[in-house]
């Protein structure tokens, strides 16, 4: 072995030297400027930001009356390693639970597949959302239960039992939420239904947050530099209503005991006065511990009093379909004011037979309208399907109508602000020809021109088709919210639509509306000073006929537009005219007369039998 | 007296202020570190002695004192009782495990009082060092002398097996920077080159175990340590062995039929490459064997106890790993990225880089680290004392503590090249290759490059037996070097 020159080994100890700092500066430059994944990762688990929880914005009815605002509530918390020693029996009688309720709770608390992020010492959550009554007696003893602790949340309250469908409801964000929107976290409130839902983004403000220095315990170590970077919470927006608290307290009394749906509407600016859906339902009950006992209660309910029929019902408009029915006749030249049909009980062509009932013949449009002439509107309806020369083909007539119908609101979501607005359905030619395979004409589908057949509507559309012939034209698209605080109004809102149709034609079908009050179907609406314009409807179906009603007030320059719909009720002048008259003459007088009080009771009581339904 | 106080002034002069103002500025540094991860929120005193930080203030003054004590003793205490202290010191080593504590499984700490407590172990490697230096500065030593480079051994892998004893793997695996002392000293290169080729067959082995070359039936592990123990084989038969042609035989008759194989096996049959691997090993140690059988020589013998070494060390790697108590086998299966246990052994490295890197470029500043403060990184005052650097500091602050390191050890090997004496030399390179060690293995450890081995960080780590043991190590060497001009003359 050669013996080496020794000296210079020096310089290799020292490469090595130089060699390992190098490296190791290397692996510093990856980890904290090149990668932030390591600092993401830091402020997670020393951080903790604990949620402020803002105040939920209140809701008022459109004269300004309270309807929701919050309370407080209390969830109970517990933190493990502090917890022993208490007295349970004691403590369980005074929240009210059972010895096997509370080691139940215990064990699901550490079960860390039902509580994955459980620690023994950090608050876990005992009893959520105790009401204050409740809870001031359990706080006096508070003292004596080590380790349980309180966090106030505040909770809905309601200073009305009206109006559950547009109010909606607050519940727990659930899984698909928090996916959705990065704002929520579990155990955060959302809006489920009506406005709650669809205003949630303002009515939830903003969330405010504190930091905390958590050490790796779990523990609360302080603020993170004295709240430098804390925020706080901004409260909701109040939301006004264009529901009348009144208007809409009666429309329900009134619709006791039957199904169905009253829809006012303003019709200059197109809010809606007031959305009755029967059966309704309390809104209290839909807060607080027992929330999702009585969902399931109201969700197995046969009579589905979750539903708001006022916007999901889709129902057949009958014979008040004939108003747009005319129009679009006049305006596409089918008639014109001295163009009569005969009504000999009905319209007769071949086999095909369309029942009407007796008045004079032949009948012009404003009679018709008067009188509710089913032949007239289907030999208008024959005809305009049947003007090859017009438009070439019944194809080609056919989508020109259904455009018509789309111009006045019907067949598509209106737009309204509640979540879950049904489209309702006006057929078109391809539905027919898919349906009939191509041999249809228009004595097939004679039905559409007095609103039966395929053509089906919501409340909310019937309704707005009364506030668009008030406004002899357009409509604004309806809506339950007039006033934002601190937000102008979408433009969606205030923004008008204009029909298919020329505004002068409107006057005629008034003309035959208001005739009607004064002496046709809606003679019962005949309300002296009111100047009410109607229609009635009588829609076939399975069952007994649904009673429907369409009217505004005053003919000129109309305040309130209102359609009634209640199922099996019959002829639209047994429940629809009534109703609808008693509801304009309550929101143009303000009060009802006494004779109209001892009616609307009257009516509050009927009840109507639908059979023993079962799910 | 007037000879005295001359000295004195000479020995003041001739003192190595460079060294002496790194020291000073690494402990300062080591204080602000420790004040920093031992702090609590909403805890004002950081000077109370009741605190670390206040103890820590405490040991460094001693410290200081120590330093200047050694300063001005005789130099020729050391050389002269240098066995005198190793013997001490292996008799406390020896009886430590007796009267000490249980402390996490080891027992390497002795009370004092029921406050104070120190660690033999620490102090042991000074000892080693002054009695190693005796040794081989004894005149005619040579380290190509079996007998003296087995004494020289001795030496060193005493305090191993007592420490051992302590169960403290981690100090007693410190010892083993004796070996570039020995390097240093003439020992051949070849036995480093044979302990790095270990550690990267066994990593390289165990970390690639289970990944699979494309479309064959090869664990990477095994194909690229065959690759190279054919490879250092061929080299080795070159440069060592000195024979060009049979290195280039093994190498390129090895490699065609390796090539061969990969190519059958990737596009034709797949198949266990490293089987046909294994056979051109053996055969080259063969061929190595005929050679040296017909050439009558024994220069092949080496390349094949390395080939053949290389080899069963390999093999064997798996049963070793096997044989490792459990914590430590999960530690270097979690290190080698095998295991992705962050809650469990991997706990301590994931935390450690969380903190580091959540420092950036210049840190969050004095007392504002939240990882360390908030006890997610574990020892954060004594072995993982860098993460505070790192996250209070950044980048900047940490790349700055890892220079002075190295400028120190720079500095040292300066020194300890210009000792007359080889005792003092020998020394010299001691004290740094401690000082390296630590610091590589330490700071290696906490950024996620070396497996977690609990040694402290030179200078910085809480606790008064590390920072004694480090100040007694380097003042001696400083005193020693002062007095390098009297010996000349």
């Amino acid at each position: 072995m050669s013996i080496y020159n020794l000296d210079r080994r020096k310089y290799i100890v020292g490469l090595v030297a130089i060699l390992i700092v190098l490296v190791y500066m290397a692996r510093l430059l990856a980890l904290q400027i090149l990668s932030d994944d390591y600092k993401k990762n830091a402020d997670s688990n020393a951080f903790l930001k604990k949620a402020l929880y803002p105040a939920r914005g209140l809701i008022t009815d459109r004269k300004g009356r309270l309807l929701v605002y919050n309370e407080p509530a209390y969830n109970l918390m517990v933190i493990m390693n502090e917890q022993h020693g208490i007295d349970t029996l004691d403590f369980c009688q005074t929240i009210g639970i059972s010895k096997e309720q509370y080691v139940e709770r215990m064990n699901d608390i550490k079960d860390r597949t039902k509580n994955p992020h459980y620690s023994r010492h950090t608050p876990q959550l005992f009893i959520g959302q105790i009401p204050a009554k409740q809870f001031s007696v359990f706080q006096e003893k508070l003292f004596k239960f080590k380790g349980f602790y309180v966090e106030k949340r505040a909770i809905r309250h309601y200073a009305t039992t009206c109006a559950a469908h547009v109010l909606g409801d607050v519940g727990e964000a659930d899984q698909i939420d928090i996916d959705s929107d990065a704002y929520y976290r579990p155990g955060d409130f959302i809006g489920k239904l009506g406005v709650e839902r669809s205003y949630e983004k303002d009515l939830r403000g903003v969330k405010g947050i504190q930091i905390m220095l958590r050490d790796v315990k779990g523990r609360i170590k302080g603020r993170y530099q004295e709240g430098r970077f804390d925020r706080v919470p901004e409260p909701g927006r109040t939301l006004t209503l264009s529901i009348d608290k009144d208007l809409q307290a009666l429309g329900e009394h009134l619709m006791e005991g039957k199904l169905g749906s009253i829809v006012a509407i303003e019709p200059e600016t197109g809010e809606i006065l007031c959305m009755v859906s029967s059966p309704t339902f309390d809104p209290h009950l839909l807060v607080g511990p027992d929330r999702g006992k009585n969902y399931q209660t109201l969700y197995k309910n046969p009579y589905k009093p979750l539903l708001n029929r006022a916007i999901m019902g889709q129902y057949p408009p009958g014979s008040t379909f004939k108003t747009s029915q005319g129009l679009t006749f006049l305006q596409e030249g089918i008639v014109n004011l001295q163009t009569a049909y005969p009504c000999y009980h009905g319209f007769h062509y071949g086999r095909l037979h369309v029942g009407c009932h007796g008045h004079a013949s032949p009948a012009a449009l404003t009679y018709a309208i008067q009188t509710s002439c089913n032949s007239y509107f289907c030999w208008g309806f024959y005809h305009m399907m049947q003007s090859a020369k017009k438009y070439g083909s019944v194809h080609n007539a056919m989508t020109r109508w259904k455009d018509y119908m789309v111009s006045m609101g019907f067949g598509y979501r209106l737009g309204v602000d509640l979540p879950g607005e049904k489209r309702g359905m006006i057929p078109n030619a391809d539905y027919y020809d898919k349906h009939y395979k191509g041999g249809w004409n228009g004595l097939t589908i004679i039905s559409d021109a007095i609103g039966q057949g395929e053509v089906s509507l919501t409340p909310l559309q019937i309704a707005n088709l009364c506030a668009t012939i008030a406004n002899r034209g357009h409509y604004f698209v309806p809506h339950v919210v007039s006033h934002v605080e601190g937000k102008p109004l979408d433009t969606l809102y205030t923004r008008a639509h204009h029909t298919m149709v020329e505004p002068r034609y409107y006057n005629y079908i008034v003309e035959g509306m208001r005739r009607s009050v004064l002496g046709g179907t809606c003679k019962g609406a005949n309300l002296p000073g009111l100047e009410i314009c109607g229609k009635t409807g009588t829609a076939q179906n399975r069952g007994k006929d649904h009673s429907v009603f369409i009217g505004f007030a005053p003919m000129n320059e109309p305040k309130i537009a209102v359609s009634v719909y209640v199922e099996n009720g019959g002829w639209g002048a047994d429940y629809g005219v009534p109703l609808g008259a008693l509801i304009i003459e309550k929101y143009l007088n303000g009060e009802l007369s006494e004779s109209s009080k001892a009616r609307a009771e009257s009516f509050a009581h009927k009840t109507i039998y639908y059979g023993t339904r079962t799910r | 007296m007037a000879r005295a106080q001359d000295n004195t002034r000479k020995l003041f002069l001739s003192i190595d202020w460079i060294t002496i103002l790194l020291y000073l500025l690494l402990i300062a540094a080591g204080w602000v570190s420790v004040v920093g991860s031992s702090y609590n929120y909403g805890d004002p005193l950081i000077l109370d002695f009741a605190q670390r930080s206040g103890k820590q203030l405490i040991w460094m003054i001693c410290s200081l004192g120590l330093g200047f004590a050694l300063l001005l003793t005789d130099e020729k205490l050391y050389d002269t009782f240098s066995y005198v202290f190793y013997i001490l010191m292996m008799g406390l080593l020896l009886v430590t495990p007796f009267i000490a504590h249980d402390s996490h499984g080891s027992y390497s700490w002795i009370n004092l009082t029921s406050t104070i407590k120190i660690q033999p172990a620490e102090f042991a490697k000074c000892a080693t060092a002054l009695a190693l230096a005796k040794c081989m500065g004894t005149y005619g030593f040579s380290i190509y002398k079996t007998r003296d480079f087995l004494r020289a051994m001795g030496i060193v892998l005493l305090p191993i097996v007592l420490i051992i004893l302590q169960r403290e793997t981690g100090s007693a695996l410190v010892y083993l920077a004796f070996f570039l002392v020995f390097y240093r000293e003439g020992m051949s290169g070849t036995y480093l080159f044979v302990g790095i080729a270990a550690i990267v067959y066994f990593i390289v082995g165990i970390r690639y175990d289970e990944l699979m070359l494309p479309q064959t039936e090869t664990s990477v592990g095994a194909f690229s340590v065959l690759l190279l123990i054919w490879f250092f084989t061929g080299c080795m038969t070159i440069l060592h062995s000195e024979s060009r042609t049979g290195g280039l035989y093994i190498l390129s008759i090895g490699g065609a039929v390796m090539l061969g194989a990969y190519l059958v096996s990737r596009f034709i049959i797949p198949f266990d490459i490293t089987v046909i691997q294994l056979i051109v090993c053996l055969a080259s140690i063969g061929f190595l064997l005929v050679r040296s059988v017909k050439e009558h020589t024994y220069k092949y013998l080496f390349t094949m106890a390395f080939a053949l070494g290389s080899l069963a060390f390999y093999y064997s790697a798996n049963i070793v790993l096997d044989h490792l108590p459990d914590h430590q086998q999960r530690r270097i299966l979690v290190l080698l990225g095998m295991k992705d246990d962050i809650l469990g052994a991997g706990y301590n490295v994931h935390q450690s880089q969380i903190a580091i890197g959540s420092g950036g470029i210049w840190g969050k500043g004095f007392l504002n680290g939240t990882q360390t403060k908030l006890n997610y990184v574990p020892e954060q005052d004594t072995d993982f004392i860098f993460c505070t650097v790192g996250e209070e500091w950044g980048f900047v602050g940490a790349a700055v503590v890892l220079l002075l390191f190295l400028v120190l050890i720079l500095r040292l090997i300066h020194i300890a090249e210009r000792q007359p004496t080889t005792f003092a030399r020998v020394y010299g390179y001691s004290v740094l290759s401690i000082l390296l060690f630590h610091v590589m293995v330490n700071i290696g450890m906490v950024i996620g490059l070396m497996p977690v081995i609990g040694i402290p960080l030179p200078l910085f780590s809480y606790g008064g037996s590390s920072l004694w043991g480090f100040t007694l190590l380097l003042f001696i060497f400083l005193r020693l070097d002062a007095s390098r001009g009297l010996k000349r003359r």
